[in-house]
């Protein structure tokens, strides 16, 4: 929670305006029944139909002062928690886009999600009743007290002395809410992970006729996170009847106790009777407390959440790493790489490549390609040996600075809910103009031109078509005009004479661009100065297209079953 | 920010024209919806109206326990002799222990009723997602094109959980001032009618003055609702597209949109709270006024000597008391009104319309041979624009129909018709003779077995993502069907092999991997009609020549569309559909198209360029 304060701190000054009003307003509202009292028991005998209408007109002074106090404290407490929860926010929001993709496995996407939004909700709803509610009670609680003791010092302390009682429970209690609320953010994230997948995978849903079966799962997942919350809500709710209780009994021992005092002559039955009233107030004001105890759980329960968030050391920071001597553009020098830290995904990688040079990758599903862009781009750091990019390590590189050298579509790449134009710039300075450069480039100009290059996407790109996506994608990444390019497996949904013409532009025009391909067809990449064979995460086969077919029988295979055969074949 | 991209969304004619229909219909029903929204709120409750029963019960027994405690008090006081030696201890102690009974008794009580209301709002809850859930799953697939899947998940739960909220406390606090209205109305009036006049006055005041509060309100909530919506909306897809956002280092550019999303977000949260915390301080303001009215009048009613001073005093602790309810309803008010907007949200997910009823007569589609026909078939997404005119097809038994063309060009529509996620404009589209229309959409669609291009896995193991789809998979056959994808030596070096949970996000399975998974997933259907939508086109050629005997057996007897580029795929289909901008231009198989030298033969050559 210390992590909360810190948002509240900046606040501070304007939180304490808010809460003298807050208390200056909850006084003159505590005067009402006083002025009545007085006017009851010394200006009626009087007589005085004057004194009578000027004290009315006192109490409703003090009625309006009330209002307006009420009113000014509770939007200052509003704004106080506008303003942390849009700080704790935008903190939260930029941390995760920041966190390394290691990092962001670890917490899983759907937990990710729920923090940025159930869970500041959670914080924000509690700072603003926090202000709200906190103040009112405790001086209810606290002036109560106070007028008892000037009424017989004794009876009060017998009532006070229930205090440590009510205060070891609350202690208790909300301790125990604490981890009973994460547990049911845990299922929550369950629950929502559920729901996305039946979001995206409704199609196939239907089509299998699974309709029930994710009804079924999707049951035992509601019925979970219900049940948590009933179980912390069980818990949470014992609080109120058991205060409610030990202050009433606080009451009897008071009437105990005064019997007693009276019976030695100590004390008048009156001063019991207004003990009474007296009583009731800190009762209600008790049970306001004890609303506030269980939100301050669950707030922390959400806290905790942000905070392990927020907490997480920066990762992937820039490293000092010796530079080499080399003219080549982009080296891997012996770079191994595992992702569960036991079996190596890719083992002893070694190429290099001048500027301007095109590398193509192939090998079959599974055997590490993308892991050689995920290490080149720094999405992760190498197990061993080390990469460069003109005689630099990628780990030295400010990583804006190693970015921005990229263009890049990958294999799951996203299409936002947005213009195409916007899609293809994606936040850079590029006009209008060299977006369509871009996609002319990227074959996507005549279905862009089509939609109109203003008009908005549908999410995830649903109107597109798998080839337009992938077009947009290309568009994307050359637009940048960057000094390297990724294409990881990115034109597999073009048709063979589309993707022709795309690397016949590429090459026209982003000759000094060192472009990295990987590619299930033999014709994207055949073109390529190196061509690199993975196989279960090792290079099998380095060279050129024509050093491949003599070298490397895989590749040969490769070959034959995608040209050779065909190209001789019904003519 | 948001607001523009609504502007852009309106330039897509068939969003706009639903989002003009939505609003004219929102304007329409508004006055009425209010009432609306709560009656069906009631209705949930209503499900579990014995509960709710009990609830009442309980709250009314544990007030009126409640209330007998200072009763007994004023008993055990009473023995309680002014002067030393006087007091009657007997009487004091006997009173004191039914005290302690009572507030025991009540206090068991309140905590009854805490669960049993925490019970109820479980169940309003559960079957509220549940009913939500239905709707979701019986929609047409365009609805999750149209709606971020952010906003439905925060109609899920921070709406669900909103009206939660309220339903929990507000309602008990509703009934229990409802019966202390009541008791109280009835003293006051007993001891002074005059004076309750002034309550004529301001109890009405005190209405008008929250219904027109609310009026202004109502629209701050619904837009906090909505904002929040939009703001779990972009979260969503931000991250979803965390990858991108780094290699184009666009965090910065992100977290800038995001302000902008965030500051409305808490902005309408705070112009609701704005609005809203008038109502709580107002309430208590006009009852305020009517205390010290009640007081003025009553001392010029005590001069005139109509009144006694007592009478004064018990008719202001009435009229607290009046009053006190009073302010607490006003004051949750607000807590209701963001529930009525939630409520809102929720049910128009669940009026939200459902893909049409399967029509009465409909047949389940049984023991199907797969001759599957088109006769004129036209289509399009939107009335302005047709995709698919005029087509007509036969696809026999076992027969192979390949759809070819540019990228583009409209085959994933045919795939849609085919399986009824959308129906057809004209014409009519049959399997075995019966018009689809006339089948049941589950048993049509269970005759398919379909590999898509769009993978997609759940949050399982393995062995439940390839079963998935057939009932009756043993182990065993998982293992056969992934061995024949060829996925199986791969699931092996993994560390819990089959029992592998793949994880959403999961990183180390790439996306061919993922597409053997659901090949091997089709391959366990027992279906007569298959759909390959570039089934394999993430896989490596060399894997795919080894799975091509497994592919051409899942093929055998079957009536197989496939749309594929890697022309190799579709070579020996025996109908090939080449597409082009939508329309079919040329029909036939390989060798005919060949020697037609049309636009098959080029794309056909355009591979080798």
């Amino acid at each position: 929670m210390s992590c909360i304060f810190r948002y509240i701190k900046p606040y501070l000054g304007r939180m304490t305006v808010g809460l003298i009003v807050k208390v200056l307003a909850t006084i003159a509202e505590l005067l009402i029944p006083w002025a009545l009292a007085y006017m009851v028991d010394d200006i009626i005998p009087m007589k005085s139909v004057k004194m009578i209408l000027l004290w009315g007109c006192v109490m409703f002074l003090f009625a309006f002062l009330a209002w307006i106090g009420n009113i000014v404290a509770n939007r200052m407490a509003s704004r106080v928690a506008r303003n942390t929860t849009e700080r704790l926010r935008l903190d939260l929001f930029t941390k995760i886009s920041y966190l390394s993709s290691r990092q962001a496995e670890g917490f899983t996407m759907p937990s990710l999600i729920s923090r940025a939004t159930t869970d500041t909700y959670n914080i924000h709803q509690m700072v603003g009743m926090m202000q709200r509610l906190g103040v009112r009670s405790p001086i209810m609680m606290l002036g109560g007290i106070g007028i008892t003791m000037t009424l017989d010092v004794p009876l009060t302390l017998i009532m006070v002395c229930m205090l440590p009682f009510m205060g070891v429970l609350v202690y208790h209690i909300s301790k125990k809410g604490i981890p009973l609320y994460t547990y049911v953010q845990e299922a929550i994230d369950r629950f929502v992970r559920q729901l996305r997948e039946d979001i995206t995978g409704v199609r196939v849903i239907k089509a299998l006729s699974k309709v029930e079966y994710e009804t079924e799962k999707f049951d035992k997942i509601n019925e979970e996170v219900v049940n948590r919350d009933r179980h912390a809500g069980m818990i949470m709710n014992v609080l109120n009847p058991v205060m409610n209780f030990l202050l009433n009994v606080g009451m009897v021992l008071v009437i105990l106790l005064g019997a007693w005092r009276v019976n030695e002559g100590l004390t008048e039955p009156g001063t019991i009777i207004a003990f009474m009233s007296y009583v009731t107030l800190i009762l209600n004001a008790m049970l306001f407390m004890s609303r506030l105890f269980v939100m301050t759980s669950k707030a922390t329960a959400s806290g905790k959440r942000i905070e392990a968030v927020l907490d997480t050391p920066a990762d992937l920071l820039v490293e000092e790493h010796d530079p080499i001597q080399t003219e080549d553009h982009i080296v891997f020098d012996h770079v191994t790489y595992s992702y569960e830290g036991s079996a190596p995904n890719v083992k002893d990688i070694c190429f290099s490549l001048k500027k301007g040079e095109t590398l193509g990758i192939i090998g079959a599903t599974g055997s590490g390609k993308t892991t050689l862009i995920n290490l080149l781009m720094r999405f992760y750091d190498v197990g061993k040996g080390a990469i460069y990019i003109n005689g630099k390590d990628v780990r030295s590189y400010d990583p804006k600075e190693l970015h921005t050298m990229f263009g890049a579509a990958f294999q799951n790449d996203v299409i936002f809910n947005d213009t195409i134009y916007e899609n293809i710039r994606f936040g850079r300075n590029i006009s209008k103009e060299e977006a369509l450069e871009a996609a002319k480039y990227a074959q996507a100009l005549e279905f862009i031109e089509e939609k109109g290059v203003d008009s908005v996407l549908a999410i995830k790109g649903a109107n597109l078509s798998g080839g337009q996506k992938q077009r947009l994608l290309i568009a994307r990444a050359l637009a940048g005009k960057p000094e390297i390019l990724i294409l990881d497996d990115s034109s597999s949904a073009l048709d063979y004479k589309t993707d022709a013409k795309l690397r016949q532009e590429i090459n026209a025009h982003f000759a000094d661009t060192t472009t990295i391909i990987i590619a299930q067809r033999i014709s994207s990449i055949m073109g390529a100065d190196k061509i690199i064979v993975m196989d279960e995460g090792e290079m099998i086969g380095y060279g050129t297209h024509e050093e491949l077919m003599k070298t490397c029988s895989i590749y040969q295979e490769i070959s034959q079953s995608q040209m050779g055969g065909e190209a001789s074949g019904e003519e | 920010m948001a607001k523009n991209k609504k502007e852009h969304l309106i330039e897509k004619p068939d969003i706009a024209s639903s989002l003009k229909e939505q609003r004219a219909r929102e304007a329409k029903r508004a006055p009425k919806n209010r009432k609306h929204i709560i009656l069906r709120l009631l209705k949930y409750l209503m499900r579990y109206k014995w509960y709710v029963f009990f609830a009442l019960l309980l709250s009314i027994g544990s007030n009126l326990f409640a209330l007998v405690g200072p009763m007994l008090s004023g008993y055990a006081i009473d023995a309680i002799e002014f002067g030393r030696g006087n007091v009657d201890f007997d009487t004091v102690v006997h009173y004191c222990i039914l005290m302690i009974i009572f507030y025991g008794l009540s206090s068991a009580m309140s905590y009854g009723l805490a669960v049993l209301m925490l019970q109820i709002t479980r169940k309003v809850v559960y079957s509220m997602r549940q009913d939500l859930f239905n709707r979701l799953m019986s929609l047409p697939v365009g609805y999750f094109d149209r709606n971020p899947s952010g906003d439905i998940i925060s109609r899920f739960s921070y709406d669900v959980d909103t009206i939660n909220t309220s339903l929990s406390s507000d309602l008990i606090t509703l009934f229990s001032s409802a019966i202390t209205v009541i008791v109280s109305l009835v003293m006051m009036i007993i001891i002074s009618p005059k004076l309750v006049l002034i309550f004529v006055v301001t109890v009405p005041v005190t209405i008008v003055f929250t219904k027109k509060l609310t009026s202004y309100t109502r629209p701050l909530f619904r837009a906090r609702s909505r904002k929040l919506g939009e703001l779990n909306g972009f979260i969503e897809e931000m991250m979803t597209g965390q990858k991108t956002l780094k290699a184009y280092h666009q965090q910065p550019t992100t977290i800038e949109k995001f302000k902008a999303h965030n500051t409305d977000a808490v902005n309408a949260y705070y112009q609701a709270d704005y609005m809203g915390s008038m109502v709580g301080p107002s309430v208590n303001l006009i009852n305020n006024i009517s205390l010290s009215l009640v007081t003025i009048f009553g001392a010029i009613l005590y001069l005139g000597g109509s009144m006694t001073l007592g009478d004064i005093s018990s008719f202001v602790l009435y009229s607290r008391k009046f009053s006190g309810p009073i302010n607490e309803s006003a004051n949750i008010m607000s807590e209701l009104q963001s529930a009525l907007a939630a409520a809102e949200r929720v049910f128009r997910l669940i009026d939200e319309a459902p893909e049409p009823e399967d029509s009465e007569h409909a047949m389940e589609l049984k023991e199907v041979r797969g001759d599957v026909e088109l006769n004129d078939v036209c289509f399009g997404y939107t009335a302005e624009r047709e995709i698919i005119h005029d087509l007509s097809l036969k696809a026999p038994k076992g027969k192979t129909v390949a759809i070819v063309g540019p990228t583009g060009a409209g085959k994933t529509t045919l795939i849609n018709l085919l399986m009824r996620f959308y129906d057809v404009d004209s014409g009519t589209i049959t399997v075995d003779e019966k018009p689809i229309a006339d089948l049941t959409r589950g048993s049509l669609r269970r005759a398919y077995a379909m590999v898509l291009q769009d993978t997609w896995l759940f949050h399982g193991t393995i062995y439940e993502n390839i079963s998935y789809g057939s009932d009756t998979a043993t182990m065993e056959d998982v293992r056969r069907v992934a061995k024949a994808a060829h996925i199986h030596n791969y699931i092996m070096t993994l560390p819990d092999q089959y029992d592998t949970i793949l994880s959403d996000d999961g990183t180390n399975i790439s996306k061919g991997q993922k597409q053997l998974i659901t090949i091997a997933r089709a391959m366990l259907l027992d279906a007569h009609m298959l759909i390959l939508d570039e089934a394999t086109s993430n896989v490596d050629t060399r894997t795919e020549i080894q799975i091509q005997q497994a592919m051409l057996k899942l093929m055998e007897g079957k009536t197989c569309f496939v749309i594929a580029h890697r022309l190799s795929t579709i070579r020996n289909a025996d109908q090939i559909l080449v597409v082009k901008d939508g329309e079919i231009v040329e029909i036939g198989n390989h060798r005919e198209l060949m020697t037609k030298k049309g636009f098959y033969s080029q794309l056909y050559y355009s591979q080798f360029q």
